[in-house]
């Protein structure tokens, strides 16, 4: 059997004295989608962060491809620029423009031409369907295009994962759509996602993995089907009741 | 405003820096021969002043970034050594620091075996670049510090490595609200060059000193002192202010 893509294995971490994640064990397979649920504080954004090192765990082990998370730099840098992350706030550079925000990656940590960078960074502008924003800044557009932007950046990077900390959180509603969109596809062309987010249609479309965090916990982790329909725990029923009342 | 203004100035005239009680402007006044050649003679610590304030300045400029650095360290270690120094430099006064830097370094080099003299030129620009730096280095800190966490990350997640995230996300940034005080800082050490004077370096303030031992009409020697100082940093402020709408319009292209 091919290893995982990502592996957690009893992942411990402490804020200080506070115990924020309690063995976590999560695999997610090349091609998987996992999407976290779970009350806020509970932890989820920190899981996804430790996965691509901007928070360190402290106990456990951690692995991408079969290799092991530590802390040397080198190592940490080209894992970074295997796991590409999509955030809440977007954080694109404001100085940059959106085609500039695109190909930086691709040119300073893998060394590309620009006009190697750029042709790429076209292309997946084109998939985000924002082709002709290129040439803008980031403050002249929507938080949907923004997000979008957002996305593409990563992807210029070939990613082996996408990790998404809630990407749809700081969007009106009437953009939320369009950034679901874009992650619609690329779960059907294949790409392996880490998703946080609170949108159950979402998940129901494309998860191939429901996760519900609780207190630094994963509480129950199955497939949509059971997930939904047939919630093991009270925890989640109730968040579950929660969410999809509105 | 102008009541207690015209008091103060008659009252310090009245105390009598001037030597007899009366002005004597004839020493600066350049219609007459002696007049004029006192002029030229102190305006010609000019590039000196100039000179040894753009050299520190530069340096303090580097100095300032690799001081402030450290202190953005995860590393609890590194943070200290970048509190120590700015701690320990800034409260160094300037004028202890100078004799410190002028007499004190050469036997320091020499007990090592090393033959570097310090000439007035260079202790001046050392001393001025490593008190500056001080501060310079928390100017640095703040500029960086108001760049949102989530900016470093991005950038991580891109792969860019410590250096490239400040060289192309970070510093970029921060530069629009670094470069007024920086500038503020380039005046204070342009104020501050006046104490190279004590260890003999021919600028303005040296120039005075010595045209006051000889006329000794210390008021108007100083007052002119006074205006040339003036005119130097209106200019730098001219400057400033130039490459602010020039960065201020780049940035909405
Ligand atoms: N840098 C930090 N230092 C200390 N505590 C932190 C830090 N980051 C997060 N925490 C705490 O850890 C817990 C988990 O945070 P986390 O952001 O992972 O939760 P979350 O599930 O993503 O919540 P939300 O839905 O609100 O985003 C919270 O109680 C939070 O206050
Ligand atoms: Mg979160």
């Amino acid at each position: 059997m091919a290893q995982p893509s990502i592996e957690l294995v009893d992942v411990n971490k402490w804020f200080g004295t506070f115990h924020v994640l309690k063995d976590i064990n999560l695999s997610v397979d090349a091609g998987e989608r996992v999407v976290i649920c779970g009350p806020s504080g509970s932890g989820k954004s920190t899981v996804v962060r430790c996965i691509n090192r901007l928070e360190e765990h402290q106990k456990g082990v951690i692995r991408l491809d079969g290799r092991e998370l530590t802390n040397d730099p080198a190592s940490v840098a080209s894992i970074q620029g295997d796991v590409g992350m999509v955030f809440q706030q977007f954080n694109l550079f404001p100085h940059l423009s959106v085609l500039e925000n695109l190909v930086l990656g691709p040119m300073k940590a893998r060394g590309l031409s620009r006009e190697e960078a750029e042709t790429p960074a076209r292309h997946y502008l084109e998939r985000v369907r924002i082709p002709e924003q290129a040439n803008k800044k980031p403050s002249e557009l929507s938080g949907g295009q923004q997000q979008r932007v957002a996305i593409a950046r990563s992807l210029c990077m070939e990613p082996k994962v996408l990790l998404f900390d809630e990407p749809t959180s700081a969007l009106d509603p009437e953009m939320i759509s369009e950034v679901l969109d874009v992650m619609v596809e690329l779960a059907e062309e294949g790409m392996t996602m880490v998703v946080v987010t609170h949108e159950m249609g979402f998940a129901r479309k494309v998860a191939d993995k429901m996760v519900f965090m609780d207190e630094g916990e994963i509480v129950e982790q199955s497939a949509p089907e059971a997930f939904f329909a047939n919630p093991q725990t009270e925890r989640c029923r109730k968040f579950l009741s929660q969410i999809l009342q509105h | 405003m102008m009541k207690p203004f015209l008091l103060l100035s008659t009252l310090l005239l009245l105390a009598g820096c001037s030597s007899n009680g009366t002005w004597g402007w004839y020493v600066i006044n350049p219609t007459t021969a002696s007049g004029w050649t006192n002029i030229k003679f102190l305006v010609s610590g000019m590039g000196n002043t100039i000179l040894i304030s753009v050299i520190a300045a530069a340096i303090s400029i580097v100095v300032g970034l690799v001081v402030a650095l450290p202190g953005q360290s995860s590393k609890r270690g590194w943070r200290i050594v970048n509190r120590v120094y700015v701690e320990f430099i800034r409260s160094i006064p300037l004028l202890p620091m100078l004799f410190w830097v002028f007499y004190g370094l050469p036997i320091i080099f020499k007990s090592m075996g090393l033959n570097i003299p310090i000439d007035p030129f260079w202790g001046a620009i050392i001393t001025l670049a490593i008190s500056d730096s001080a501060f310079t280095a928390e100017i640095y800190r703040s500029g960086i510090q108001s760049i949102a966490k989530g900016q470093k990350e991005a950038a991580q997640t891109i792969g860019l490595n410590y250096i490239q995230t400040m060289r192309y996300v970070i510093l970029p940034q921060a530069i629009r609200r670094i470069l007024p005080p920086l500038a503020n800082q380039f005046i204070y050490i342009v104020k501050m060059s006046a104490f190279a004077s004590v260890i003999g370096m021919q600028e303005l303030t040296r120039r005075a000193n010595e045209l006051v031992v000889t006329e000794y009409r210390p008021l108007e020697i100083y007052t002119l002192l006074i205006v040339e100082y003036l005119i130097l940093v209106l200019i730098i402020s001219a400057g400033v202010r130039w490459l602010e709408r020039k960065m201020g319009s780049d940035e909405r292209v």
